[in-house]
This record gives structure tokens, C-alpha cells and sequence, in this order.
């Protein structure tokens, strides 16, 4: 129970984050995506199951404030969160390259997934565009913010299963 | 245990149909989403009381330090600018004391520069003419310095590095000169080559030809002659000496056939006196 409050708490402040401090600190118009780093993390660390019900939770709430159609971002994000979970089996918590490299791979395939529903399904093909000037500088911030946030992600996960373990 | 086990069912499901079940779910709220607005009002609803407070509070937050830190910026801009000014003041008001040290300086150099130009030993004070008595020549003339500025009777007087005259009467701003051309003055003069005394005195005759006369010269060796200077000497009563009068043009001898006599055409060019120097400084004479 503990762990699905402080879960929702860490989703709505990483919302909350997200759309006011890192909105405030942009760089040229790019904003970190702290709900991939949030979903990314949680799928790799718990596992397909943890990472599919974050993602949607993640997803839904940036469906809800920001999306056109209800359920793309829950769908989009719930998918990045599974497939992260196939790499729980060679996480571990002190090793950074691995969160790194599936983060940075998370954002890649949200953006790209993203062109392709958003962008292309309307008629816009210049993925080199969108290329350059969004998904290279919002991949390289968010790499940059991975540093802190999955910091604190991990520590907060580290907490929960100590916790966990005393309690059974 | 009842629980646990039930969690245990629960996880035992396979992701797979997990995920089947979630990405339904996803396209049913799509599809309902685009083709109804059944599902728009619940979730802003939650939304509505659950997120958007505290975008508000962070927003509210955000301006906040957004305005505190526009305003830390507008300060050190302005502390800066100050310091700027600060500075800036300190350098004019450096500039203008030196200014100011300058132009005392100047008009002190100047003063002194037209004071001092000969006679520097003297004390001496520079002064304008101001009026004279009737004709063209400077017999008696008044200047417009007076005992105010130290100015007393019996000071000798100088104009073009020659003497001019002498104090008689001293007002508090003005003095009156009476000029060695003036037929009533006698100087007692010196032969600067050979330091042989004469009377050097004014001639109402010869002060329209621009000479005065000199007479009683003893000039045993006959060495004096046309040319020689003439200077205030050094047993004058009144006069300081080694003034330069003038230069004898014409010498006669006497005919007691012992002194000699002749003119002088004085240095001072006594037609145009515009400004004399007096010299604060009276021979000392035991009384």
C-alpha cells in the first residue's frame, strides 16, 4: 500500500515538475521528459508488471492534461514500461550506464512514436527536422536529468524494499 | 495469508495478458474519447482537484521566485550602476579640485609673472595708473593701490625695469607717485661702471625733450662717457639701489672743472606709463 502511495506521489510530482520547474528552466523551448525517466525506471527496476501500471498512470496523466485523444499517452507510455521490464533481470542498482542507455532508448522510441501518430498520420514527414530540433535536444536534456532524478528513484525504490523486507 | 495469497494469484497472471488488458483498455478510452466526451468529464474532474492545485501553488511559487530573482537582478544592476556612479563622481570631483588647484595657481603665476619680472629681491606689487596731472608727461600720477595693499609714502616705483618715481601720498586704495622727471625731484644716482655719484634730478625744460639732468659727477680719470648707465645709488635716502635710471646721452663738463653735468634719457619711457610695480620695501634709514 505504502508503495503504490509514494509511487502516485513520485508520478504527480514528477507531473508537477515537469510542467512548472523544468518548463522554467528550458532550454530553447525543450523540456526534459521526467515521465519517461519515472516509467523507464520503474520498468526496469520492478519489472514488466510495475512498469506497464506506471507507464499508464504516467501516460494517462498527460493524456488528461495535454493529450487531444484520451488513452495514446496511457497506451504509449504503459508499452514503454513493459518492454523496460524485460531488462530487470541484468539491472543492477549500482551500475548507471544500463538506466542510462534505456532511458535515452525510451525517449527515442516515445519521440519517434510520437512523430509517427501525432506528426506523420497528419501528413508530416520531415522526420529530419523534427529529428535535429526535438528529439536530439529533448534525448540530451532528459539524458542530463536522468542523472539527478533516477538518483533519487532509486533511492526512494531502495527505501520501499527495505521497508518491504522488515514488514514480511 | 489469505491476503498474501490472493496477491500471489494476482501476480501470477502473465504480463503479457496484463498488458493485452491495459492496451485495451487504452483503445476503448481512445475510442471513446474521440468519437464521445463521455470520458472528458470524470478525469478533469479528479484531475481538477487533485493536480491542478498544485500547479497553482507552483505556479504561484514560480512567479514568486521569478519575481524575486528579477528583482535580485534589478538590484545588483542598480548596485552596479551606483558603484558606476559612485566612481565616476569621485573622479569629477578629483578633476575638479585639481581644476581648481590649477586655475588658483594660475592666477597666482600670473600675478606673479607680471610682478616679478625684474628686481626679484623686492617685494613688489603691480598697479594701474589711473590718472595724472595735466600734459603728457608723468610728472605726478596717481595709481590705484593704496595703504590697503601695503602701499606706503616714500616706496619707490618701477615700470619697464626702470625707476619711476616715488610714494608722496597714499590713500587706502590709491597713492599718488611723484615721477623723477618731475622738476622738483632729485635722485641721488651712480655710474654703475664706476660707482661715481651724481644728482640726478628733474627738469621741467628738458622734460619735453624726455631727458633729465644729471650734474656733480666727479669722474677724475675721464673714463665716463656717452652711454654709461646710470643707477640709483647706494646712499640714496629714499631710493633702494641699483635701479636702473637711465643712460647718459650728453656730459659736459662743469666749469669749476671738477664735476661733470649732462642728460640723461631715462629707461622708463615716461609718454606711456600704463602699469607700474611698487616695491613694498623702504630703505632703512637710522632716524
Amino acid at each position: 500500500m505504502l508503495r503504490k502511495i509514494v509511487v502516485l506521489l513520485i508520478v504527480v510530482i514528477g507531473f508537477l515538475l515537469q510542467g512548472s520547474v523544468f518548463s522554467g528552466i528550458s532550454m530553447g523551448g525543450i523540456v526534459p521528459n521526467i515521465m519517461i525517466i519515472i516509467t523507464s525506471s520503474f520498468g526496469f527496476m520492478r519489472g514488466k508488471n510495475e512498469g506497464m501500471v506506471i507507464g499508464f498512470f504516467c501516460g494517462l496523466i498527460m493524456d488528461v492534461f495535454y493529450g487531444d485523444i484520451l488513452g495514446f499517452y496511457a497506451l504509449l507510455y504503459l508499452v514503454i514500461g513493459y518492454l523496460n521490464g524485460f531488462f530487470r533481470s541484468i539491472f543492477y542498482p549500482e551500475d548507471i550506464k544500463l538506466p542510462m542507455i534505456l532511458i535515452a532508448a525510451s525517449e527515442l522510441a516515445y519521440c519517434f512514436l510520437s512523430f509517427v501518430f501525432l506528426f506523420m498520420l497528419r501528413g508530416k514527414f520531415h522526420l529530419g527536422y523534427y529529428f535535429v530540433h526535438i528529439f536530439l535536444p529533448e534525448i540530451a536534456y532528459t539524458i542530463l536529468v536522468t542523472l539527478i532524478i533516477y538518483k533519487l528513484i532509486l533511492w526512494v525504490n531502495e527505501r520501499l524494499e527495505l521497508w518491504e523486507k522488515r514488514r514480511s | 495469508m489469505a491476503r498474501n495469497r490472493s496477491k500471489r494469484s494476482k501476480i501470477s497472471i502473465p504480463s503479457k495478458y496484463i498488458l493485452l488488458g491495459f492496451t485495451i483498455l487504452c483503445v476503448v478510452m481512445m475510442v471513446l474519447s474521440y468519437t464521445t466526451d463521455v470520458l472528458n468529464g470524470p478525469f478533469e474532474a479528479i484531475a481538477g482537484y487533485t493536480i491542478v492545485p498544485f500547479q497553482k501553488g507552483i505556479s504561484r511559487a514560480g512567479n514568486w521566485l521569478t519575481s524575486r530573482s528579477d528583482n535580485i537582478k534589478r538590484m545588483q544592476a542598480l548596485t552596479e550602476e551606483n558603484e558606476e556612479l559612485k566612481n565616476t563622481v569621485a573622479e569629477l570631483t578629483l578633476q575638479i579640485n585639481d581644476l581648481q588647484q590649477d586655475k588658483f595657481e594660475l592666477s597666482e603665476l600670473r600675478q606673479l609673472y607680471a610682478l616679478d619680472e625684474r628686481y626679484n629681491s623686492y617685494k613688489k606689487i603691480g598697479a594701474r595708473v589711473i590718472g595724472k596731472d595735466a600734459g603728457n608727461w608723468f610728472s605726478f600720477f596717481q595709481i590705484d593701490k593704496g595703504s590697503n595693499d601695503g602701499i606706503e609714502v616714500d616706496m619707490n616705483v618701477i615700470a619697464g625695469g626702470g625707476l619711476v618715481g616715488v610714494v608722496t601720498d597714499v590713500g587706502p586704495n590709491w597713492a599718488s607717485v611723484r615721477s623723477i622727471i618731475d622738476d622738483s625731484s632729485n635722485v641721488s644716482g651712480m655710474v654703475l661702471s664706476t660707482s661715481d655719484l651724481c644728482i640726478v634730478s628733474g627738469d621741467l625744460e628738458l622734460m619735453n625733450d624726455g631727458y633729465i639732468q644729471f650734474s656733480q659727477l666727479i669722474d677724475e680719470k675721464d673714463i665716463i662717457g656717452q652711454g654709461d648707465q646710470i643707477v640709483t645709488s647706494y646712499i640714496s635716502d629714499k631710493y633702494l639701489p641699483g635701479i636702473s635710471i637711465g643712460y647718459i646721452s650728453h656730459l659736459n663738463k662743469d666749469a669749476n672743472n671738477m664735476t661733470k653735468s649732462g642728460y640723461i634719457t631715462p629707461v622708463v619711457d615716461f609718454k606711456h606709463i600704463e602699469t607700474v610695480l611698487v616695491i613694498l620695501e623702504k630703505k632703512q634709514l637710522k632716524e
